[in-house]
């Protein structure tokens, strides 16, 4: 099958004779440890404050259900975070990592090349 | 029969539609990478309501509303997490997975452990999440024909939409279905939103209609609504009392110590274990589902893939606030499908309710009908094209294309891929027709739970930690999935021992199930909701696993992190490929 996954397609085309250097900044362990601890980071920050919201939710249920209960314009309160407000605070969150981590790709590709050109020099 | 024309012709339009755009859009889908991920070459906008149209099922259709009128404030919790598990998957997975550049979930157990092996495992839990799905998709086509046409048996639906998809599927491939999704999302997002706001604006709004329910004698009398001067109707015996149904911890998640004649105190711990394992199966379930996932594929580079998933939780998150609020209008008008089951109970509500309408305004009650109707076709049609092209992708590209004919030619390939989609459909059609019983949205749950159990665990620790192996990753997907599954199984043939049609009859020999369950509620409550313990098992043992065959681990992993997570401006993928040619793979 022509180019269904670029695995088979690479057992289909001749092999090149010239392994790629390997060597410079970008293949280092620095690199790549560096790398995904700061998209690790920002994931599991992103990811706290959503699990707070989840796991906070039916802990609030359990112990404060009176308050959960009240009465917002017909709304038990928790019915509205849950049915309605929890939406939008989930979009704020995707916003916000993905603003970041594409900033932090850009800052990657930057420190890549500066690496590169500092171990030729 | 009584076949209301307004109804039967919006159905109609949708189907056609459907069909229409498969069959035109098989013409231009040639050749086999085209029939399988579309070229690669979809916009965001496009790919993200395709998404979208794949990922709003029969049960964020029609079951989140049934299910929110049977339970209350527990089921809430379905739709919240249907939208929400796409952060998780945004947040850990998206984006390294589109940088890996495999097609399928299968594609990368195999790029990332260099074990065709491993693929070949992988590739059972498509079909087992799959067939999971479709089930609930099937039993959305039944009983939406059965409404239509009343009097039609269950099955005959099921099987006649089953029938119709597939063929559609076997002549039109994913290109079409990318574009049929697309559209499908926005008939789904119009059906479901312009009912909502005509039943609100005659009957009151979504709080006011909540505010009624606060009645404290059971069942509730006939309450006067204030505006709109519509009695509420009084609720038969099986409906929950309100204080049960609004309040969290309510019918849904005490079931199972309620049967077992638990104390109120014995209950609440209980309950809100039901509520996290639920929690858990749907958040990390979303991040593990097959026929999602191959998505990220189509679009062109990793920015993209991130900008879709932020259209998708917009598109999917505006459209799940519709869903309850015909649950808590069905409590108040239509509180009659309390009292009927299969696919004459509340799974229906999101069909009938609009025909309310009918008695002020005439027609319009049968029009709107008639648009959620086409919103219903819509759902399921979609996710069970979706589904079929995933699992019979997994037929014929890996089961037939790798494991039983490796030499075959593309044409071979092709009418093999027509043929798995008749085989898959078919199994899907006689599946679909034994769960009339059961309620769509929690099968569709169990689906989640399989897929959190199994594919999640899979794509996270694949993806963040490089000590994992083969072995280590085989034996926690394995263990955790198949556990889910069971567990799934073991619930639903109990759940069909007790009922009074036919299918009680079949499954009969698992009523030793409901005793076992009474004497031991905890139990019940673990394997109906599973994924508290399995999702944590699967991660433990491929930590464990990994560990003790730590000599196996990938020798190039350094090069695999990095094709995972830098930037695809550096094109280390390219010379991923060339490395990999390098070494005679």
């Amino acid at each position: 099958m022509p180019e269904l996954c670029y695995f088979s397609l690479a057992m289909t085309t001749s092999p090149d004779p010239t392994p790629p250097e390997h060597n410079d900044f970008i293949h280092s362990e620095d690199f790549l440890h560096a790398l995904m601890a700061r998209q690790l980071k920002l994931s599991i920050a992103c990811a706290a404050a959503f699990i707070l919201v989840l796991v906070g939710l039916p802990l609030l249920n359990y112990f404060a259900p009176e308050m959960m209960a009240q009465r917002v314009a017909g709304f038990p309160l928790t019915w509205l975070i849950l049915g309605v407000l929890f939406f939008p605070f989930v979009w704020v969150i995707a916003r916000i990592f993905i603003t970041r981590s594409m900033a932090l790709e850009e800052a990657e590709v930057k420190l890549a090349e500066q690496g590169n050109a500092q171990r030729k020099a | 029969m009584n076949v209301d024309p307004w109804i039967l012709a919006f159905s109609a339009i949708t189907v056609v539609i459907t069909i229409w755009m498969g069959f035109r859009s098989a013409k231009s889908s040639k050749s086999a990478s085209d029939f399988f991920v579309a070229g690669r070459s979809v916009s965001v906008g496009w790919n993200a309501s395709a998404i979208s149209g794949e990922y709003l099922s029969a049960a964020s259709f029609m079951g989140v509303a049934g299910m929110v009128m049977l339970s209350g404030y527990d089921a809430l919790w379905y739709p919240v997490c249907y939208a929400c598990g796409y952060l998780f998957l945004l947040l850990f997975i998206a984006g390294p997975l589109r940088r890996f550049g495999a097609y399928t979930i299968p594609d990368f157990a195999e790029g990332r452990y260099d074990s065709p092996v491993f693929r070949k495992i992988a590739v059972c839990f498509v079909l087992f999440i799959g067939f999971f799905y479709t089930m609930p998709q099937m039993k959305g086509a039944g009983t939406t024909l059965a409404y239509i046409f009343p009097g039609l048996p269950y099955w005959v639906g099921v099987a006649v939409v089953g029938a119709v998809i597939t063929l559609n599927v076997a002549l039109g491939g994913m290109k079409g279905i990318t574009l049929v999704q697309a559209v499908q999302y926005w008939i789904k997002m119009f059906a479901i939103s312009v009912p909502v706001f005509v039943l609100l604006s005659v009957y009151g709004g979504y709080g006011k209609n909540l505010g009624q329910n606060k009645s404290s004698s059971d069942p509730a009398p006939i309450v006067q609504s204030a505006e709109a001067g519509t009695p509420r109707v009084a609720l038969p015996e099986k409906a929950p009392k309100d204080e049960a149904w609004i309040a969290p911890f309510g019918p849904l998640t005490t079931k199972a110590a309620k049967t077992a004649g638990l104390s109120a105190e014995e209950t609440k711990p209980l309950s809100l274990l039901y509520t996290f394992s639920l929690i858990v199966a749907l958040v990390c379930g979303t991040a593990g589902l097959p026929h999602i996932l191959v998505r990220f594929y189509t679009n062109p580079d990793g920015v993209a893939a991130k900008k879709t998933t932020m259209w998708v939780m917009i598109l999917i998150g505006v459209f799940y606030v519709f869903p309850p609020v015909f649950g808590v209008l069905g409590r108040n008008f239509l509180p009659e499908l309390y009292a009927a089951t299969g696919s004459k109970g509340p799974d229906k509500v999101v069909l009938e309710l609009p025909t309310l309408i009918a008695q002020k305004y005439g027609v319009l009650g049968s029009i709107l009908s008639g648009i959620t109707c086409a919103g219903a076709f819509a759902a399921f049609m979609s996710t069970f094209s979706g589904l079929l092209v995933s699992m019979t992708g997994a037929l014929a590209h890996d089961v037939y294309g790798r494991m039983l004919r490796p030499n075959s030619t593309p044409e071979q390939r092709m009418k093999m891929f027509k043929w798995c989609a008749v085989i898959v459909g078919s199994v899907s059609v006689v599946l679909g027709a034994m769960v009339e019983p059961l309620e769509i949205n929690f099968m569709v749950g169990q689906a989640f739970a399989i897929a959190a159990a199994s594919y999640f665990p899979l794509l996270f620790m694949s993806v963040w930690w490089r000590g994992m192996t083969m072995k280590g990753a085989a034996t926690g997907m394995l263990t955790g999935g198949l556990c889910a599954l069971v567990s799934a199984a073991l619930v639903n043939a109990s759940n069909l021992a007790l009922d009074k049609g036919p299918m009680g009859k079949v499954f009969a020999s698992f009523s030793g199930l409901n005793d076992f369950w009474k004497a031991h509620p905890l139990l019940r409550i673990l394997c109906e909701q599973p994924a508290i313990w399995s999702v944590p098992l699967a991660i433990g043992l491929m930590i464990v696993v990994s560990k003790a065959t730590k000599s196996t681990i990938p020798a190039d992993i350094r090069m695999k992190m990095l094709v995972l997570h830098a930037p695809e401006a550096l094109g280390l993928k390219q010379e991923y490929i060339q490395e990999h040619q390098g070494v005679g793979h």
